[in-house]
């Protein structure tokens, strides 16, 4: 017999359930109970950089959305820095850079308004492309999904980016692109997220 | 004084896989191709970060957070505490833990539950807390009852409280649920046994804690929580950029 390592083993996840909103968002199960929900506002409103809008909806193996979805963002400012003790540098002023998404129990689509983050500095090799982390729980999900959402018109970022070329097969990385259009004169990108399928979404072991 | 590195890689056999069939509902909600293992960069090891300012003392209290003045939550007044700490068993303070249930009939406050138990007007169903500086929390709550749920007809969740912990990195992101000792129904529930690893279900499992409880008033269940832990860089190894 040897000696034994004496580190502790991490709780095991269990599904977020139906009602997930009653702990996370209880504005969404339909009750008011706190003087403030958590998670609405990503950026605050001294947030540099451009404001942005993000839509979509999760899709499951039928091809049916998934309209009990929660969804997590975590995101950099436009320097680049996360509001954190090792995020790299100073944030505005009310800048958490982190929010909960609700989707319309209808119709499964979701929606944040955010500004667009800046390159982060990668592990190794050159800076990471921007990209906001995203955590997808629900009914059904026994432990939360991690992926990235990345830009489109960060073309030459996104060929760089250390992450992004870890993905072995190229058409893959195509999951991650939210394609970018216009409405009111704002940036709105589209990122549908595929549980299964062909086009399933690239998630992450991180 | 090393400093702390990335996060140990999650022992995928500890957790729930993706697809378990007997748990329906994950059949066409769980990923085919296997995850792509990242190791950390600077998004995987910050997090949100959480003060006294998001959160009132009374949320951590459900038997009276939503209730009328002078008026409380029915059901088995129970303390359910712990500690939250990571795979090193150092403490993790100022975290912020979400908690969840249904109320003492087994009824959640939520427009998509429809089950017959009654509502409770004074019991809204969910808490939230910061640990403290040792990484300890408490909630005081009812115990929650036993509910039916459709996979097969005849499916009873054990009595559970559902959580939410942040830790320091968004790769600690977590949510559990909370069974409580000695309830039959843990052994006979799809959702519980999605877990592989006995040694880890009981990891689910709070404690009668007797010494915790409050005499004449409230008894008290102990439950601790577990969140990934870091390498110590004992060597450079190129975590921050070039
Ligand atoms: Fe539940």
């Amino acid at each position: 017999m040897a000696q034994k390592l004496d580190y502790l083993r991490e709780t095991p996840s269990q599904t977020a359930g139906p009602y997930v909103h009653i702990g996370l968002a209880p504005g969404a199960a339909g009750f008011s109970i706190y003087a403030q929900e958590l998670g609405h506002d990503i950026a605050g409103p001294n947030a540099r950089g451009e404001r942005i809008r993000i839509e979509g909806v999760v899709i499951d193996g039928t091809g049916s959305p998934v309209k009990d979805v929660l969804i997590e963002a975590w995101q950099a400012n436009a320097d680049g820095y996360y509001a954190h003790p090792e995020g790299g540098g100073p944030v505005e002023e009310g800048f958490r850079g982190w929010g909960r998404v609700i989707c319309d129990f209808e119709t499964g689509e979701w929606g944040f308004d955010t500004v667009k983050p800046g390159p982060t500095p990668g592990r190794n090799i050159g800076p990471q492309a921007p990209h906001i982390s995203l955590w997808i729980v629900s009914r059904g999900i026994n432990i939360g999904l991690n992926t990235r959402l990345y830009f489109e018109d960060e073309s030459a970022a996104n060929a760089a980016d250390p992450v992004l070329n870890l993905i072995e097969w190229e058409r893959r990385r195509a999951t991650l692109l939210a394609r970018r259009s216009e409405r009111d004169g704002q940036g709105v990108y589209r990122f549908d997220i595929r549980l299964q399928g062909d086009d399933e979404t690239v998630f992450f072991d991180v | 004084m090393p400093k702390d590195g990335e996060f140990y890689q999650r022992d995928r056999g500890r957790h729930p896989p993706a697809l378990t069939p007997d748990y329906k509902t994950s059949v066409a909600r769980s990923p085919r191709y296997p995850l792509i293992s990242l190791q950390s960069s600077v998004s995987e090891i910050t997090g949100p970060v959480f003060g006294h300012g998001d959160v009132d003392p009374l949320d951590r209290d459900m038997i009276y957070n939503y209730a009328r003045p002078g008026e409380s939550a029915i059901g088995e007044r129970i303390i359910l505490h712990g500690r939250v700490l990571d795979e090193n068993a150092r403490p993790v303070p100022h975290t912020l833990v979400e908690a969840w249930q249904a109320n003492a009939g087994g009824r959640y406050r939520h427009k998509k539950d429809t089950y017959l138990a009654p509502i409770d007007p004074n019991f809204g169903g969910c808490g939230r807390t910061l640990t403290d500086e040792h990484g300890y929390y408490f909630f005081r709550t009812v115990k929650p009852g036993a509910y039916p749920w459709r996979n097969t007809v005849n499916n009873w969740r054990p009595a559970h409280i559902h959580l939410s912990i942040f830790g320091t990195g968004f790769a600690q992101r977590l949510i559990t649920q909370c069974y409580f000792e000695g309830d039959p129904l843990i052994a006979r529930c799809p959702i519980v046994q999605t877990i592989p690893d006995p040694d880890a279900i009981d990891s689910l499992v709070a404690v009668l804690d007797m010494n915790a409880t409050i005499p004449l008033d409230t008894i008290a269940y102990r439950f601790d929580i577990v969140l990934r832990g870091r390498r110590s860089t004992l060597f450079e190894n190129r975590l921050e950029g070039n």
